[in-house]
């Protein structure tokens, strides 16, 4: 008995990182899949895991910046399973990087095409199916980067953070049809969008990732699967609008200079009060 | 095979609601458990249902506000079960209510000492536990009221404001044990604290809280358990340092169907794009 028996998922991105760990996950647990990417190979490739594993999957090419794609992989999924329970708006690139009057205004619409538009496209073709449904769960990829600056990575905090927002304000919207919206924001996750496949990059990331949060190793694609799992389920059935974070305590505070200046333990009391 | 098979949890604040809610979903998922509470008789009846559901459960009577008693808790689940894995500080009252100046410093102390002091004695004294084990999940009960201002209920919303951020600072001090450290914040659960085991009260109190938030239903105790379970669980491995929200959306931000008076809804054209003012 799966936790997601019966349900049909659409995930984009879903030929690599978390967008291919999460339809693993998910055809485990007993969901039908349409596996949406660009990248056909990389697609076809995780349809075969996902059948491996026992379940329903197809391979739809998208381009998720393109509304009449969106539509076609929502359609696909009703032609192929017959409904729609979720919709996980995961593709994503890194888009226009480096000092902010560099960045091109084409790049910078590109990144928010991809990364905002598209999670826009994905909820406004997906509510339509999972209405008739009863229900249903949103879930898209965020980012600890939407939750604080980051340096020569502005468009793409940029468009993370309006996702939380998006998610924030559709959830609003929707909670009286069943259907949940939340996002999850990953950490340092170690997958192509970092290492880019080239040989040794894994291992390399691996080990210099393992040192960027409180939690000592990096992040993985399947960390970002069991969560999205969780919001996709009926586990999370009160749970909408949030912004899940999963980030190995990245984003959780300061722990560099926690002492400088106090003792390294015991009670700090009135500074007239210490001694010279 | 449970998700929790081999594992010892201690919650406190088990003998009803979220807390009892917790222990039965554990105990069905393999753990043994340490029921925790100063309500004897409700902790049995907790204790009987977890040993229904599958687990074995011990009950202690523990007032969360006191060192020596949650040392002692802690201690019991060593001695019962050998082990410390999770840590659910779970216990809470609604505490000093009312307009400010009207608090005594009494009740206020109370409210501190049982909504955050006793989280703090929980993280501290099964951290040693579980750096033996290699490791271990700690959560806190801390809810909305931790995140928004509430008119009326100061002492609640600052303890757990302080729980949200004690969470936070102390998941940076045990990350490198593999200690994680998390606490959820339920928005209106229909528990014992809001219908007080009142005839009626409970389903009066359901349907005033459908009405709460986006999501059209009240929150009830297992909504709780399942985020509780998850933290819990080897599947937040990478999770730390979090106030998980289980609201409904409550906190969300506003203009959703219950709420009439939205500015939004009323200044908004029903549909369609909004230029340039000057355009007309």
């Amino acid at each position: 008995m799966g936790k997601l028996d019966g349900k049909v998922a659409v995930i984009t991105g879903a030929a690599s990182g978390m967008g291919r760990a999460t339809a693993l996950r998910f055809a485990k647990e007993g969901a039908s899949i349409v596996l949406a990417d660009l990248n056909s190979q990389g697609g076809e490739t995780a349809v075969a895991e996902c059948a491996a594993a026992g379940a329903r999957a197809v391979f739809q090419r998208v381009d998720v910046t393109s509304e009449v794609d969106i539509k076609s992989a929502v359609d696909r999924a009703v032609k192929e399973y017959g409904r729609l329970d979720i919709m996980f708006n995961n593709a994503g690139i890194a888009g226009a990087v480096g000092p902010i009057e560099k960045v091109e205004s084409t790049d910078w619409d590109k990144t928010i095409a991809t990364l905002l538009r598209a999670v826009f496209l994905g909820m406004k073709y997906s509510i339509p199916e999972m209405r008739k449904a009863g229900g249903g769960s949103i879930i898209s990829t965020a980012s600890v980067a939407a939750l604080q600056g980051v340096g020569y990575l502005a468009a793409y905090a940029a468009a993370k953070a309006a996702v939380v927002n998006l998610t924030a304000s559709v959830a609003i919207e929707l909670g009286h049809d069943h259907i949940r919206v939340n996002c999850i924001c990953p950490g340092g996750v170690n997958t192509p969008l970092i290492h880019r496949g080239a040989p040794g990059a894994f291992e390399h990331a691996e080990a210099r990732m393992a040192k960027a949060q409180p939690i000592p190793r990096a992040g993985r694609p399947d960390d970002i699967a069991n969560m999205a799992l969780f919001l996709a389920s009926d586990e999370a059935e009160w749970i909408t609008g949030t912004a899940m974070v999963v980030d190995g305590g990245m984003a959780t505070g300061n722990t560099r200079f926690r002492t400088r200046g106090l003792p390294d333990s015991g009670f700090s009391g009135p500074s007239f009060e210490m001694g010279s | 095979m449970g998700r929790l098979s081999g594992k010892v949890a201690i919650i406190t604040g088990a003998s009803s609601g979220m807390g009892r809610a917790t222990s039965i979903r554990f105990a069905g998922e393999g753990a043994s458990i340490v029921v925790a509470d100063l309500n004897q008789e409700g902790g049995e009846a907790s204790v009987r249902e977890c040993k229904e559901n599958g687990g074995n459960a011990v009950f202690q009577k523990t007032d969360v506000s006191a060192e020596a008693e949650i040392k002692a808790l802690v201690a019991r689940a060593v001695k019962e079960f050998g082990r410390v894995d999770i840590m659910y500080n779970n216990a809470g009252i609604g505490g000093a209510v009312g307009p400010l100046e009207e608090i005594s410093v009494e009740d206020w102390d109370k409210s501190q000492a049982v909504l955050l002091r006793g989280v703090f004695l929980g993280i501290k004294h099964s951290v040693p536990e579980m750096r033996k084990v290699g490791g271990g999940s700690i959560i806190s009960t801390a809810s909305v009221a931790g995140l928004r201002g509430f008119q009326g209920l100061h002492a609640y919303c600052a303890a757990k404001a302080g729980v949200v951020n004690l969470t936070r600072s102390a998941s940076l001090e045990f990350a490198k044990d593999k200690i994680r450290i998390n606490c959820i914040c339920p928005g209106g659960i229909n528990t014992p604290i809001l219908h007080r085991n009142q005839p009626g009260v409970k389903e009066a109190m359901e349907d005033f809280l459908a009405k709460g938030q986006p999501y059209p239903r009240a929150g009830h105790p297992e909504d709780i358990a399942a985020m509780a379970l998850f933290l819990a669980s080897d599947d937040s491995e990478f999770v730390t340092g979090q106030a998980m929200v289980v609201d409904g959306g409550l906190t969300v931000g506003s203009g959703f169907a219950n709420q009439r008076t939205d500015t939004a809804q009323q200044i908004l054209p029903p549909r369609g794009f909004m230029g340039p003012s000057f355009e007309g």
